[in-house]
């Protein structure tokens, strides 16, 4: 597994080996997969939409629906504006969502297809909306289109009335629909009203019912609500990669003043988002939370010499590796490589600034944005880790150096159940410290010499 | 979505790509098939480049270097399951990652550095492929100048594999993936002729290619060459030796088998070894085109030995199995036509079938094997296969990843045929394994908690 990779590091590669993102289109997908009867749209050819729902339907182990322009030779050459009237009119006949958000592709932003002028253009049924978004492929990552997708959104859907509506907004970044919950949960429990945007609950995690609807009711954003954000007080955002962008939007568009926090994993990105719940609502932590968090730090205290000084890997998207850097740190581990392929230079200061919390000098780590997996595994082959904790395609480096792994972020196209589980809030830091306290410690039992193997640990 | 509103779904434009009983030779000139998708629709097709790709993936010593935006080539990362004995070259993902700037001032200088890293990093490369995706020909890259260029300069094959997306369907990007291979092996014309096979068609998903070809072992028949199934370079290029070809996967391999015919005289069978029917009929077939009189008697004692074996355990299975409905829905038509076969001999009766790339000719004879009111479907769409599958009372339905999902959503059982199939499903010990994989979707209790 992986002979290539040589132990000499090449640091300023021609090629991307075994990337640690993909592109923008897919982030639009996700995003807008998470309004409420709304059909994602790929301005592309056929692969690219097949190539996004094939690998948000691996992930998530549901069924993702969008539809295609299926671009030909003609339409390469002259223009892809029948396309884009050809499928407003079918997706609208056939499917009847409320919304039909486009996103571009690398090939329609080259041949310079203006999707703007030519949705305003279409016809739209009464009552429908459709709006695009630009996310051309040779940009940023998938996250920066899951970034311009939510502004489409706004930038077509939102309104300020000028009548405040006493809510906050939250935007949750990229997560799964179980961390949709959780955070929906606690804000509830915080005694918020709120706005959340996008919300795969229900959508990508939609309980076995026996009926296959391409949408369902009382899941995700609904229009009302994303016209609504306008009105909102406050805006809790996470993560800068995924939801800065937008919340800057909100606040501009919107006059919608906003903080931006880390994706909430473990106990003190947990206490942040609890706190800024608290700022809006004035209200005291309810006990529940409290009890929760008392828990997790029980949990982590009780297993805490197992993992002390554990070297980790962590890869993967910027705003997900941030929160589990974070989360390695609480637990005393040692975050040795933090990747992300995602090129965002400035995350790699972020990354700094939060081992300095911890008083972990630079020498000990090695931060790098805009890289790869292949870069990781020569890392690795210099200096291995104890635990890999990042998507599934660290396995081959996991198998080819035997070291063991911890699935978290995005894609997870081998394990089940994880998606419609938490990752965020207390609940998730307890499902997170439970899963690498086990992979460590099946480890040592499973080295471990017969002399040394204990029943009780 | 009830039935009744999901077939007024259907697009008049889709009308002549459903059959129902009238047959696939009609009066508007049958089946509407190899025909691209309409914009707007939830279409299950992929595009020119997936083609392209999924076809030359499994060469194991090759780089496959994707000229492009970074997602072309993560999603095509190690996803074919396309097991490999030798080299794992092929299961690492290599992307020039095209910026904004590369699509402003040409992405070819990068490409060309790229060739030049990986020939001067790395030792021993023997092969590489360029795939040129969507926008490369549209801000002017010259990919086939370059790989002519490096080809000579570095005295090894740099194969240009055009696949722009837009340029066809799938069908097409397999022709693309058959050029490339011809150009690999054409310098290697002319060469000796024996009394030996290559096997076309065949991927290797679990090992499938191994299991062939060690029937072809025991019938004392040589394969020269497996396109592309745990295939080198040095296997590839033997591949002129032949005297026969034998095409597996017939969608994504007939042109090549045909451009080996004019190249090489190297005449081709199309056959099967799904099912023990269509394995039996295609080894004897084998040896007759060889003219092996001594193979063909190994091959019918073989066979005979393992329909035997089989035999009990088919019985054994069989009363759990007997009376379902199955839903087919694959890619190419040869592999439908021996999926209706295998269920018969199961004792279910195929009740909806459709593929992505079928041709005029697959439909005819998927048309003769069926009950009358079988539905047919070409290109289908999530909306359409749901329909059918809801008003024939489908009990599993056979597909790829993306049905997976739609299929345990509706509560039908489901068997993967395609790239995500962890055990081989070919052969005779692909008839054990694919009726224990039917057998246990279709039994598993947790049918019993669908409402």
């Amino acid at each position: 597994m992986l002979e290539l990779t040589p132990k000499e590091i090449m640091e300023k590669r021609k090629m991307t080996i075994n990337p640690c993102k993909t592109c923008e289109p897919v982030g639009a997908m996700f995003c807008a997969l998470g309004a409420e009867k709304c059909m994602p749209h790929s301005h592309g050819s056929q692969g690219c939409c097949s190539y996004h729902r094939t690998v948000l339907s691996r992930h998530f182990k549901e069924p993702a629906i969008a539809s295609s322009s299926s671009f030909t030779e003609g339409a390469s050459v002259f223009g892809g504006r029948s396309n884009i009237t050809t499928a407003v009119k079918n997706v609208f006949d056939i499917y009847n969502p409320d919304i039909m958000a486009i996103h571009t592709t690398c090939l329609s932003e080259t041949i310079g297809d203006d999707v703007g002028s030519y949705i305003f253009d279409v016809e739209v049924p009464e009552g429908k909306t459709v709006l695009y978004a630009s996310t051309p492929s040779y940009e940023g990552s998938h996250i920066q289109g899951y970034a311009n997708m939510m502004i489409g959104f706004m930038k077509y859907m939102t309104k300020k009335t000028g009548v405040p509506n006493g809510k906050v907004a939250i935007f949750p970044g990229w997560v799964n629909p179980g961390d949709d919950r959780e955070l929906k949960r606690i804000a509830g429990l915080m005694g918020a009203e709120y706005i959340y945007f996008p919300d795969h609950d229900g959508i990508l995690d939609h309980p076995m019912d026996g009926k296959n609807e391409y949408f369902h009711s009382n899941a995700g954003t609904s229009g009302a609500d994303i016209a609504a954000l306008g009105d909102c007080e406050k805006l809790i955002s996470m993560g800068i990669y995924c939801s800065l962008e937008p919340s800057e939007h909100m606040k501009k568009e919107y006059k919608v003043p906003f903080s931006n926090i880390p994706v909430p994993v473990g106990v003190k990105l947990t206490d942040q988002y609890i706190l800024e719940l608290q700022k809006f609502t004035k209200k005291e932590v309810p006990s529940a939370l409290e009890d929760e968090r008392g828990r997790l730090v029980d949990l982590m205290l009780d297993a805490h010499q197992y993992v002390y000084k554990k070297k980790a890997a962590i890869y993967g998207d910027p705003d997900i590796v941030y929160a589990f850097t974070s989360l390695c740190l609480e637990l005393g581990m040692s975050p040795k490589y933090i990747i992300t392929g995602t090129p965002k230079e400035r995350w790699e200061k972020e990354i700094k600034a939060l081992m300095d919390q911890y008083g972990v000098d630079e020498s000990e780590y090695v931060v790098k944005a805009d890289t790869d997996l292949f870069y990781l595994h020569q890392l690795i082959k210099n200096e291995t880790v104890d635990l890999l904790l990042g998507s599934s395609y660290g396995k081959q480096i996991a198998k080819a150096e035997d070291i063991p792994m911890v699935r978290m972020g995005f894609p997870v196209l081998d394990r089940y159940g994880n998606p419609i589980q938490a990752t965020v809030g207390y609940a998730g830091g307890i499902r997170y410290v439970e899963k690498i306290v086990d992979t460590l410690m099946d480890r040592l039992d499973r080295d471990v010499a017969d002399e040394d193997f204990e029943v009780v640990m | 979505m009830e039935a009744e509103s999901c077939n007024k779904n259907i697009l008049d434009a889709r009308k002549s790509s459903i059959v129902v009983t009238q047959g696939c030779n009609g009066p508007k000139g049958g089946i509407c098939c190899d025909s691209n998708s309409i914009s707007g629709s939830v279409s299950q097709r992929a595009c020119v480049y997936c083609g392209a790709r999924v076809v030359l993936n499994p060469i194991t010593d090759a780089y496959h270097i994707v000229h492009g935006p970074i997602g072309c080539s993560s999603y095509t990362w190690d996803i074919r399951g396309s097991l490999t004995s030798g080299e794992d070259i092929y299961r690492n993902s290599f992307s020039t990652d095209l910026q904004e700037t590369d699509i402003i001032f040409g992405g070819i200088r990068k490409l060309e550095a790229a060739v030049d890293e990986l020939m001067e990093k790395e030792e021993k490369v023997k092969l590489i492929f360029i795939y040129a995706t969507c926008i490369v020909g549209v801000i002017g890259d010259d990919v086939d100048a370059l790989c002519r260029m490096k080809s000579e300069q570095y005295n090894i094959p740099v194969i240009p594999v055009k696949s722009p997306g837009f340029s066809g369907n799938k069908s097409t990007g397999y022709r693309m993936a058959c050029d490339a291979i011809m150009k690999v092996i054409l310098p290697f014309k002319g060469k000796k002729k024996r009394k030996a096979i290559n096997i076309l068609g065949d991927f290797n998903l679990a090992g499938e290619m191994w299991i062939i070809k060690n029937y072809f072992k025991e019938m004392g028949i040589d394969v020269i060459s497996g396109l592309t199934g745990d295939s080198s370079y040095g296997q590839m290029i033997k591949a002129p030796e032949a005297s026969l070809n034998i095409v597996q996967c017939a969608g994504s391999s007939t042109y090549l088998a045909n451009r080996m015919e004019e190249e090489f005289g190297i005449p081709f069978l199309k056959v099967s070894f799904f099912g023990i029917e269509d394995t039996t009929a295609s080894l004897i077939r084998v040896a007759e085109a060889l003219n092996d009189e001594e193979a063909r008697k190994k091959a019918v004692a073989f066979c005979s030995k393992k329909e035997a074996e089989l035999n009990s355990f088919l019985a054994k299975y069989r009363k759990h199995l007997e009376g379902k409905k199955a839903a087919i829905y694959v890619g190419g038509g040869f592999k439908a036509i021996s999926l209706i076969r295998q269920f018969k001999a199961m004792g279910i009766e195929t009740v909806v079938v459709g593929t992505q790339t079928g041709k005029k000719e697959d439909y005819e004879i998927i048309e003769s094997l069926v009950e009358p009111d079988t539905v047919i479907l070409d290109d289908a769409n999530p909306a359409e296969l749901e329909t059918f599958m809801r008003e024939k009372g489908a009990d599993i339905l056979v597909g790829g990843v993306k049905e997976r999902p739609l299929a345990y959503k509706l509560g039908i059982a489901f068997c993967d045929h395609n790239h995500e199939r962890k055990i081989p499903l070919a052969g005779f010990e692909g008839v054990y394994n694919f009726t224990m994989e039917i057998n246990k979707s279709i039994n598993s209790p947790v049918w019993e908690f669908v409402s």
